[in-house]
């Protein structure tokens, strides 16, 4: 007898494989292959993050809370807050959030509810050769190409325009919080497009169609049968795309001015908790030093891993435990 | 199946005895200053002539890192434009010896329309650098450069954001000019630069960001300037000359130096009348205990180094060591055990 046959496994979401029958060897030694490959990448974060958190040892000890709330930072007197780069990180992608997200938004929108058929396959791919392109290579062509025209073209005529408000006083050099910001919003664009069009495509097509049977327009179709159903899934889409921002290195590296600074302007330079661990990691030399960049690391790496698990918690609660992009 | 894996056993089982059979040459591996690396690399390639049997690697990852993988003995020598202080060497498993191997200027690049040749002194310079002079027609510096028409641009002072043993040889020289540099921001590798300009990763950077950006000011090696083709100002030295960064003017820095006998010195703001103000030496660092074999062929290398290889850094933009100084690190490189 055919020993498949008499294997019956009933697939459930979140319940375990049940088999019922007779089960190979090779069989078993698979499935504990593959039980311990994806239990590795748990104790892969975990020892991550234990790393980090003895190397992080001494600067806790010596700083306490004052680490994160003290604002210096001075390597040659040994004195080290993260709130400079923490400002920095958050000023940052929430000028990409701000700039990324309606451009996202009404792109899922355009991708799923307007365009036409023979458009749609070519832009979703050009919008996933965007997420490909390599991080440096961003942050070279911002350097070289973006970062001066919009320090000759735009920011002039932002000062100009807008110089009442305090985010647009003040001279800028070019590289500054609000270049970093630019780029890392044309980095997040694809991936809150591209969840949120998965997010916008399951939206039950009844809906749609209840909407216009109560002689909706379009557009109130999308708002009030699309949009507000996707609300959830749509922040998720949000929260993943800031996650992305949050541990950007290389681009904002080149474009940020590397300077600790808090304040209102965006014009001014500034430095992010991913930055300053790549500009001083390799250098520094005394110990202490060392242990405040490796707290900064542990600061990021948290922030990082509770703005995920945030956004992934979002999306399931949403849509279920099944999205993927799905091509 | 059986018989290609025969096969690819046997090719495999053939290049190991093969190589094994070959003699290998020693390989010296070293890290450190980026300052140095030109030098370096050429002096491995002319080394490789002399001794047949070694063969060297460097990498040219900052002056702290070169410190800490030292400290780490994940090296048999660092290099550091910045000496290592009496705490770090404390923690070292042996005693740790400083040669000085090369010396080097600091130019001060800058980006002006029309590119004009400035002349800037030290308190000026430190004024820029702390926000105190904010424009380029300020008298302090219309003063020092009569005769050049100097626009009314915003000064952008542009800094090292990454540890540099460049911004050591800077950082060193603001400090001895002038006071409120040094009780303030103080000399390192990495500082708390105020709060003007903006900071650019490693020299290439700095250089970038000097040539995109009109009114800038900024500091990098000589050999960078140089390459890049950036106009870079003629310092005022301590003898109140304005010199311009180059091998000679280095030397003559090197030459009025006071070198103590560990070799761990500054010669920032050299007397002399010919000297360059922004000079600094760049030491390789060893154990005074080497072990073994590695060890013989590193000390021939840095003998070679100290004395034949003196004539190769000044084609790389180096000044070379003066034979008074050459004798005295040789004689300290005898007390080397193996």
């Amino acid at each position: 007898m055919n020993t498949a046959e008499t294997i019956i496994t009933r697939a459930t979401p979140g319940a375990g494989r049940t088999v019922i029958g007779v089960s190979r060897f090779g069989d078993r030694a698979f499935e504990w292959l593959t039980l311990l490959m994806a239990f590795s990448i748990f104790v892969l974060i975990a020892l991550i993050g234990f790393e980090l958190f003895r190397g992080a040892t001494p600067a806790i000890r010596k700083f306490g809370w004052h680490f994160l709330v003290s604002g210096t930072w001075n390597p040659v007197d040994g004195v080290f807050s993260a709130l400079p780069f923490i400002f920095g990180t958050l000023v940052t992608s929430a000028i990409a959030l701000l700039l990324a997200v309606p451009l996202s938004i009404a792109t899922a929108i355009f991708l799923t509810e307007l365009a036409p058929l023979w458009l749609r396959q070519p832009l979703i791919i050009f919008i996933e050769l965007l997420a490909a392109i390599p991080s440096v290579i961003l942050g070279f062509w911002g350097s070289y190409v973006m970062v001066p025209w919009l320090h000759i073209h735009i920011y002039p005529l932002l000062r100009s325009t807008l110089g009442f408000l305090p985010f647009f006083q003040g001279q800028d050099s070019g590289p500054c919080i609000l270049s970093a910001g630019v780029i890392l919003a044309i980095m997040v664009i694809p991936i809150i497009t591209s969840v949120s069009r998965e997010i916008l495509r399951s939206v039950p097509g009844l809906q749609r169609e209840a909407a216009y049977a109560l002689g909706a327009t379009r557009w109130e179709v999308t708002r009030i049968a699309v949009l507000s159903y996707a609300k959830r899934g749509l922040f998720g889409a949000v929260i993943l795309g800031l996650g992305r921002a949050l541990g950007e290195t290389m681009a904002v590296t080149m474009l940020i001015g590397n300077v600790p600074y808090i304040g209102l302007s965006v014009f001014k330079p500034g430095q992010t908790l991913a930055s300053v661990i790549a500009n001083e990691f390799t250098e520094a030399i005394t110990r202490l030093h060392t242990s405040a960049l490796f707290e900064v690391g542990l600061v990021l790496l948290g922030v990082t891993l509770v703005v995920n698990a945030l956004a992934r918690l979002l999306l399931i609660t949403f849509a279920g435990p099944s999205v993927k992009p799905q091509n | 199946m059986s018989r290609l894996t025969a096969v690819l056993s046997a090719v495999v089982f053939g290049i190991f005895l093969v190589s094994c059979s070959k003699n290998q040459p020693v390989s010296v591996t070293g890290a450190g200053s980026s300052f140095d690396n030109p030098v370096f690399t050429k002096w491995f390639e002319v080394y490789a002539a002399v001794d047949t049997n070694a063969q060297f690697n460097y990498q040219s990852i900052g002056s702290g890192a070169g410190q800490k993988q030292l400290l780490n003995q994940t090296l048999d020598f660092g290099a550091s434009d910045a000496p290592m202080t009496d705490d770090a060497m404390a923690g070292a498993p042996g005693k740790i010896l400083h040669l000085p191997v090369v010396a080097g200027g600091v130019a001060i690049i800058y980006n002006l329309p029309g590119g004009p040749k400035l002349k800037l002194d030290g308190e000026t310079l430190a004024g820029i650098y702390l926000g105190q002079i904010t424009k380029w027609n300020d008298p302090k510096i219309t003063a020092l450069n009569p005769g050049v028409s100097l626009p009314g641009l915003a000064i952008i002072p542009i800094h090292r954001s990454d540890g540099s043993g460049t911004t050591f040889i800077f950082t060193d020289y603001l400090s001895v000019i002038n006071k409120q540099w040094a009780d303030s921001v103080k000399k390192g590798t990495a500082v708390n630069w105020p709060n003007v300009g903006i900071g650019a990763k490693g020299s290439e950077g700095v250089a970038d960001e000097v040539r995109q950006l009109s009114g800038s000011i900024g500091y990098a090696e000589l050999a960078y300037a140089n390459q890049n083709k950036i106009p870079y100002a003629d310092m005022k030295n301590a003898a109140g000359q304005f010199v311009s960064p180059a091998p000679d003017s280095v030397s003559a820095a090197l030459a009025t130096a006071t070198i103590p006998d560990d070799f761990r010195f500054s010669m920032v703001n050299a007397p002399g009348p010919n000297a360059y103000p922004i000079s600094g030496p760049s030491w390789i660092l060893i154990y005074q205990n080497q072990g073994g074999d590695r060890g013989k062929h590193l000390v021939g290398f840095l003998k070679w180094a100290i004395t034949d290889g003196q004539k190769i850094s000044p084609t790389l933009d180096y000044a070379p060591l003066p034979a008074e100084l050459q004798q005295r690190e040789l004689k300290l490189l005898d007390t080397v055990t193996y």
